[in-house]
């Protein structure tokens, strides 16, 4: 039995109560959307706030929309009304079929996509309980100053396993934040920092209320791919969002990939397009840059013993799970997943 | 402490409880609930399911004091709710689970037939792969899943009889 450390709860309603409430006491003050990472992390006595702030009676915070041509998905719509949303499988592949991968189905209905973009870094080292953290001297992210990962490290590499982020890194996705000062929007880009810590920018006080995907010039395949033990409930041991933008003759003008689960933030696998761009999907020439942007994703993706599973095996599987990725995304299928 | 007014298998019902008590801790020890199981207690295992407005959430990661305005069903509520609904005996769920054998140890029972519940009301005849996915939430630890796939198609194949007889 796991039992929640004393806290109250809020119940706003708007955005402006919401972010008063937020302002009062940093620190002592969490959000809570669905609760279902959240809650356990508590459980473990990860966090111990004095108050927690619930957005779901925040109305202005559900639901998906279209607005002057971008898709707008507010940050507290259910991971599998994203999964299952036809606007988003259509603008969205790679995005619809991350959101429907995420745990089980109890919790894609319970968790939501602005928190599966705030989702805290996850460590088999960290996401423990009190006991167990305490027996082995806790760690660098939590209450000690040693890493069990890195031998003697300093910085903590604790792993962004967010499913939905890389998905919607490689569509260019937008944030909206709230905060006392009021709104601003930021990339989702440059929302992340490399410290497994606290992998982001902006600080938790503010509140995450849409994200906004940009209408694309160009039409776009996409796909997802998720490696995990079981084919439910598990987070990500490696992720990875393709895209691939073509012309009207389905040759290849452009194409992004994104990791997630190896490093404390999702990142862009560099130079990913190169051997694709100019050859035509399910040409020979198509065949030989899948097989070379996969070799390049499995030089730049390194895991590490961050998030259970045996670290080489996650690396061989990089080159595997990102070449399927990419021809399902091409053949307009995925999401690519055991079982 | 707050006093929290929840709809629970059809009834109203007010209840004490501190805001850090889960809705399971409310239904198990304030509420006598006791057939939703109180499992791993962390989201992964699923022996916590209700259905929360028709659709299976986990009681032991949803806070009683957000559990308010929701109609929220127990395993304790399906055999009255059937019967509301005009039926006789069990739910043709436990009725399955109880004629196939679904069940080891029975610990993983409750939320794995809330779960089939919520699919069979969504959808008339789920194929095999949609009932896998439906309850690939709830972790049986005897690995009994056999038993509990046939339960599932054979409430489903009763029902499809029923209709075209």
């Amino acid at each position: 039995m796991l039992r929640l450390p004393k806290f109250e709860v809020e119940k706003p309603t708007t955005v402006d109560e919401t972010v008063a409430l937020l302002s009062e006491k940093t620190g002592d003050v969490m959000i809570i959307a669905g609760g279902t990472d959240l809650m356990p992390n508590m459980k473990h006595e990860l966090f111990t706030p004095k108050k927690l702030v619930s957005l779901a009676g925040v109305s202005a915070l559900f639901g998906i929309r279209e607005e002057a041509g971008a898709l707008v998905i507010g940050a507290m719509t259910p991971l599998d009304q994203v999964a299952n949303h036809p606007l988003v499988a259509e603008r969205a592949p790679a995005l619809a079929q991350a959101a429907g991968l995420v745990a089980g189905p109890q919790l894609r209905r319970m968790g939501t996509l602005g928190g599966n973009v705030m989702l805290d870094t996850r460590c088999q080292w960290y996401n423990q309980t009190y006991f167990w953290r305490k027996s082995l001297g806790f760690c660098l992210k939590k209450d000690g100053s040693a890493c069990h990962v890195i031998e003697g490290g300093s910085k903590c590499v604790a792993a962004a396993s967010n499913d939905t982020a890389p998905a919607l890194m490689s569509l260019d996705a937008k944030l909206t934040f709230a905060n006392a000062d009021g709104q601003r929007e930021l990339l989702l880009d440059d929302l992340w920092k490399s410290d497994g810590i606290f992998n982001k920018k902006v600080p938790p006080s503010d509140l995450l209320t849409e994200i906004r995907l940009p209408q694309r010039e160009v039409k776009h395949l996409g796909a997802y791919g998720k490696l995990r033990d079981r084919g439910s409930i598990d987070f990500p041991l490696f992720g990875v969002a393709v895209r691939i933008d073509i012309d009207a003759n389905d040759v290849v003008v452009d194409a992004e990939a994104v990791s997630v689960a190896l490093q404390a933030r999702p990142t862009r696998i560099r130079k990913f397009g190169e051997s694709l761009v100019g050859t035509t999907l399910g040409s020979p020439e198509f065949e030989k840059g899948v097989q070379a942007a996969a070799s390049l994703g499995h030089k730049q993706c390194r895991p590490m013993p961050n998030v259970p599973g045996d670290h080489e095996y996650r690396h061989a599987m990089v080159p595997v799970y990102l070449k399927r990725t990419i021809l399902a995304a091409a053949a307009g299928a995925g999401p690519v997943h055991a079982v | 402490m707050r006093v929290l007014e929840l709809k629970i298998n059809g009834d109203r019902v007010e209840v004490a409880a501190p805001d850090h008590w889960t809705l399971l801790e409310v239904l198990r020890y304030r509420l006598g609930l006791t057939g939703s199981k109180q499992g791993c207690d962390k989201g992964d295992c699923g022996a916590c399911t209700v259905l929360v407005d028709g659709k299976p959430e986990l009681s032991c990661l949803k806070l009683a004091a957000l559990s308010e305005g929701a109609e929220i069903t127990t395993i304790e509520g399906l055999l009255p709710l059937h019967l509301q609904a005009g039926g006789t005996g069990p739910d043709p769920v436990q009725d399955a689970f109880d004629r196939c054998g679904a069940l080891q140890c029975g610990f993983c029972q409750p939320g794995m037939m809330l779960s089939a519940r919520a699919l069979l009301n969504e959808c008339h005849s789920p194929s095999q792969a949609e009932i896998k996915k439906a309850l690939s939430g709830n972790l049986c630890r005897c690995t009994g899943y056999t038993q509990i796939i046939e339960a599932v198609e054979l409430a489903i194949a009763e029902r499809v009889g029923a209709k075209n007889s």
